[in-house]
């Protein structure tokens, strides 16, 4: 695998397992920033080698730390338990063997302060990277790692022309995107990844449109 | 784009008449698209956080699973009381407490460095930290054999693998040892022939090295896997130095590492399925943890 500088020299990251504990860490976190919300309530499912060994790799603490909006590296992720009951974030962890998942999966179900709701299936692939599986039962496949654009919006045609066009217009590029659909919900979900970050303006329009049910943003950490 | 091969590099250092490690440092300018600066200061941040992380070990922590802890402490408790009758003397004693004591700072849900990963984070700080504090106090140097040390690691990556479940503990405490090879004869003066070579000694030396973790976690063997890895990786560079070479050449080497990571069996590859973790005080140690 061509690996860059710092993937061979880091990341710098609170121990044991970069896929069991950085990568855990990284799922919480981008879990909560879709959530767009403090999260208050959280029920995770741990599936596979994270349900096997996971307490023993502190993936448990690891993902509420992400929720609490920690990174990989902060030496707060030990206590994140204490943190969460501090800061009024209730959780729950079950272990469930899942189909057709990658051994490293978590799946959490997030109630946000303000009553926002949000089920995300992720998994952790190796090095602290993650890939998002699942986002409230549609099944998408990004990464999280440039910015990303997410729009849920009814499934009928127009909606993609709509949103390229007016980040085009802002001098955004797109790196990738994919569609993908809820064939029971009649909806879709459109996500984007860009090679700029999106001004905030762009996304609030976005959200004014009609037929776009939700807009939510993730831009990169570095 | 990155390195491909330990050759590549030796030719361009030769054409262009440049060091390793500069040659890496060009390579992360154009692959990531930043300034000098930036990459400088990057590993800059890099290096601290290392030596803050050696710097912040403690002593009466205990991994979850009660298996590692407090080892580091003894080991240079003898470094220090012991030395007329130590056999590796008072330097190699403080890396192999060096290396035990970032191992077990990993398994303690401390902050690390992984080099090439968290498992193996131990070996580069072990040989890298006693020679800024004890041989030249020299942070420049110390970058340079940082970016030595990443671009071995990058070429085994791109080559073979550095992942104790694709390729066995050889890929990640082997990998981390050639990386720390290379980098101590970079300090010690040598070229980036010489450079190479030792990466391939202290690769070649653990081949076959499987990844066999009690209970799946990163602790038994791990924590002192990174003590072979750094006393390996000190004396591949010092015959090095001494004008000894790899009969096999070093891409060559990484590539053996390949084949025998690819043909090493399942229960070997991370999965606990095998050696140590199978071993009666393995499984019992797994049931205590497991539950
Ligand atoms: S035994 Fe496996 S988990 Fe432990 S250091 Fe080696 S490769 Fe990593």
């Amino acid at each position: 695998m061509i690996m860059n500088l710092f993937d061979i020299l880091g990341p710098v990251m609170v121990g044991p397992s970069s896929s069991h504990t950085a990568g855990a860490v990284r799922i919480g976190y981008v879990a909560s920033r879709l959530l767009e919300d403090e999260p208050v309530k959280v029920d995770i499912v741990l599936h596979g080698s994270f349900a096997t060994t996971g307490v023993g790799h502190g993936t448990d603490k690891a993902l509420i730390a992400g929720l609490l909006g920690m990174a990989p590296d902060d030496i707060r992720i030990p206590q994140s338990f204490e943190l969460a009951k501090k800061n009024g974030l209730a959780f729950s962890f079950t272990n469930k063997t899942l189909k057709d998942a990658h051994p490293n999966t978590a799946v959490l179900k997030l109630t946000g302060k303000h009553g926002k709701q949000l089920e995300i299936q992720a998994a952790s692939i190796g090095g602290g990277r993650i890939m998002i599986h699942k986002l409230d039962g549609v099944a998408v496949v990004f990464s999280a790692e440039k910015p990303t654009l997410i729009v849920y919006n009814q499934d009928q045609p127009g909606y993609v022309a709509q949103v390229t066009t007016s980040l085009s217009k802002r001098n955004v590029n797109i790196a990738t995107m994919n569609l993908y659909r809820d064939k029971r919900g009649g909806f879709a979900v459109m996500v984007l990844e860009t090679d700029q970050q999106i001004p905030l303006e762009a996304i609030h329009m976005l959200e004014q449109l009609e037929g776009i049910m939700k807009v939510s943003y993730i831009d990169t950490e570095e | 784009m990155a390195y491909e091969s330990l050759q590549e590099i030796i030719t361009v250092c030769k054409e262009q008449d440049k060091p390793f490690w500069e040659v890496i440092l060009e390579e992360d300018i154009s692959e990531r698209d930043v300034t000098r600066q930036d990459s400088l200061d990057k590993m800059r941040s890099t290096w601290d956080a290392m030596l803050l992380a050696a710097a912040t070990y403690e002593s009466n922590l205990k991994s979850k699973s009660g298996l590692v802890g407090g080892d580091g402490a003894k080991m240079e408790q003898y470094q220090h009381s012991a030395r007329e009758q130590s056999l590796c003397g008072e330097y190699v004693d403080g890396c192999i407490a060096g290396a035990l004591q970032m191992g077990e700072s990993n398994a303690c849900m401390k902050r690390i460095v992984a080099a090439p990963t968290a498992g193996a984070c131990g070996v580069l700080p072990a040989v890298l930290v006693p020679y800024f504090q004890k041989r030249e106090r020299n942070t420049q140097k110390m970058l340079e054999a940082m970016y030595v040390a990443a671009g071995i690691g990058q070429v085994i990556a791109a080559r073979a693998s550095i992942s104790g479940a694709a390729g066995g503990c050889q890929a990640e405490i082997g990998s981390a040892s050639a990386m720390a090879a290379g980098a101590l004869v970079h300090l010690q003066g040598g070229d980036c022939e010489q450079i190479a070579h030792a990466a391939a000694m202290a690769l070649k030396n653990l081949l076959g090295l499987v990844c066999d973790p009690v209970a799946g976690l990163v602790e038994v063997p791990c924590v002192k896997r990174n003590v072979i890895g750094t006393v390996n990786a000190l004396s591949c560079a010092d015959m090095v130095m001494a004008g000894i070479t790899s009969r096999i050449p070093p891409d060559q080497v990484i590539d053996a590492m390949k084949e025998v990571g690819d043909k090493m069996d399942v229960s070997f590859r991370e999965t606990a399925l095998g050696g140590l973790a199978v071993t009666p005080a393995g499984m019992d140690a797994a049931r205590r943890v497991l539950g």
